[in-house]
């Protein structure tokens, strides 16, 4: 019922395509500077072909969404910065301004209070340490 | 019709209290279709229950008997339902429907103003990013809908952790999520018993979506990183004041997802079922009776204008309104 367990390959249909572009953006905007598509390519998960990231970023680079420099023999791209708009934070005040009963978004995280902040913050370092990349099976027998 | 009519509102209030706390331990998907059932079904349930105490009332105003041709005295002997019941029921009716309509409203004008927002945002892409420090993301509803992540949020998570956030959205999108809140607010704004429910539900959304998350990235301690992560960033930079109320949410889901998947169960689930029949079974039953005894007050209307068109000397060859005598929808009364 629920699909492969990794990124599917590219081509896969319409939505693989959309959800490649998404990945392939928050990389970008999660970085410090430009980034090569060699870079883009080891921060995104799964296997992905450097010729399908080479791909969505030039099509990115054509919607206008990123910016591009030489580096070297190809180019380092950059998301297009967007500071002077006030979106973010109308979309905040609009978000805040309804109250819990009326909102009609999933927001990914509700607010903590001070214990829960507490709490997590146990739960999270009894898995923070080791390597982030593959936890095991065994990590889950802790959580009853 | 005097216990049959007041049946959904225990079922109500039964559900209310048992299947918030009983969706947290099932499956979230299925957990979130049976909140999404027991919070459509009971809140007709009660809705229907309402309207038939308060037609039972209206019933007996003698202007609204003589327009309908039967008898108010029949209806008000035979009525096990007080006056004051009925005019409770058409009141808390009336409330309902009106906070219903507000909510329909609000809901509608709400995500108005996010589209407004969301056009002015650059690109056609799936993901809209914020260039905005402080650190948000959520699911905008729509065909397709969008994913709208702020740089402060990307910037916060690790590159898996990254991929687990907008899983968990897209997972949201996928499974119009937002049809799912829009319903148990409505059902919550008529009923607000239902309150719980609507949290119950809410929750086993977010759940839905981290454990699709957790198969999208194979791992299910990334997307407890990313939750607790992006709650902990939020939480720094959050306005505070507004809040509170949802305390608990975030250290139970990651909790959640260190745990194994939770495993599946039916029985709570068929407990649910027969509820709602319960419910759905007494409602019709008490919309049934109600109708017999309206026929019986017709009944008892007929025998009174056929006794007084007897008791005349004149006797005229039959009265205009005992056209409507007979008996209704082929029911007798014993």
């Amino acid at each position: 019922m629920n699909g492969p367990k990794r990124e599917e390959p590219a081509g896969s249909g319409r939505r693989a395509r959309g959800a490649l572009e998404s990945d392939v953006l928050a990389a970008l905007w999660a970085a410090d500077g430009p980034l090569t598509a060699r870079q883009v390519m080891e921060r995104l998960p799964g296997e992905l072909a450097y010729t399908t990231v080479l791909t969505i970023l030039s099509r990115l680079h054509d919607k206008a969404m990123l910016v591009r420099q030489r580096e070297g023999r190809g180019y380092a791209y950059a998301p297009v910065r967007d500071e002077a708009s006030h979106t973010a934070r109308r979309m905040r005040s609009v978000l805040e301004e309804g109250s819990d009963r009326e909102a009609v978004l999933a927001r990914f995280v509700s607010e903590l209070s001070a214990q829960d902040e507490e709490l997590l913050q146990q739960l999270l370092s009894g898995h923070d340490v080791g390597d982030v990349g593959d936890a095991g099976g065994e990590r889950f027998d802790g959580g009853r | 019709m005097l216990i049959s009519v007041y049946i959904p509102f225990v079922v109500t209030t039964v559900l209310t209290v048992l299947a918030p706390r009983m969706a947290r331990r099932l499956t979230p998907r299925p957990a979130a279709w049976a909140l999404a059932c027991a919070a459509l079904v009971t809140a007709a349930g009660w809705a229907g229950s309402l309207a038939l105490l308060a037609f039972t009332g209206i019933a007996q105003i003698p202007q609204v008997a003589a327009e309908g041709h039967w008898s108010a005295a029949a209806v008000r002997a035979q009525d096990p339902v007080y006056v004051t019941v009925a005019v409770a029921g058409a009141l808390v009716l009336a409330v309902g429907v009106g906070n219903l309509s507000v909510a329909a409203f609000r809901q509608v004008r709400q995500i108005v103003r996010f589209r407004k927002e969301c056009a002015e945002l650059p690109g056609d892409t799936e993901l809209s990013v914020l260039d905005d420090d402080a650190p948000l993301a959520f699911a905008l509803p729509g065909a397709p809908g969008r994913i709208v992540v702020s740089r402060g949020m990307l910037r916060r998570l690790g590159n898996e952790e990254r991929a687990a956030l907008l899983a968990h959205e897209r997972a949201h999108l996928r499974g119009r999520h937002y049809l799912f809140l829009g319903l148990w607010q409505l059902t919550a704004a008529l009923n607000p018993l239902l309150r719980p429910l609507a949290k119950a539900g809410a929750f086993a959304l977010e759940r839905w979506a981290d454990e699709e998350a957790a198969v999208r990235v194979g791992d299910r301690a990334v997307v407890a990183r990313a939750v607790g992560r992006a709650a902990l960033a939020s939480a720094g930079a959050g306005s505070p004041g507004v809040l509170a109320a949802t305390g608990g949410e975030v250290p139970q889901r990651v909790r959640a997802l260190l745990a194994p998947p939770p495993a599946r169960r039916s029985l709570p689930f068929a407990a649910g079922a027969l509820l709602l029949a319960v419910c759905c079974a007494s409602l019709a039953n008490a919309a049934s009776d109600s109708d017999e005894l309206v026929d019986s007050a017709k009944r008892v209307r007929c025998a009174e204008l056929l006794g007084a068109t007897a008791a005349q000397p004149t006797a005229a060859p039959r009265p205009a309104s005992a056209f409507h005598c007979g008996p209704h929808h082929g029911e007798h009364r014993s």
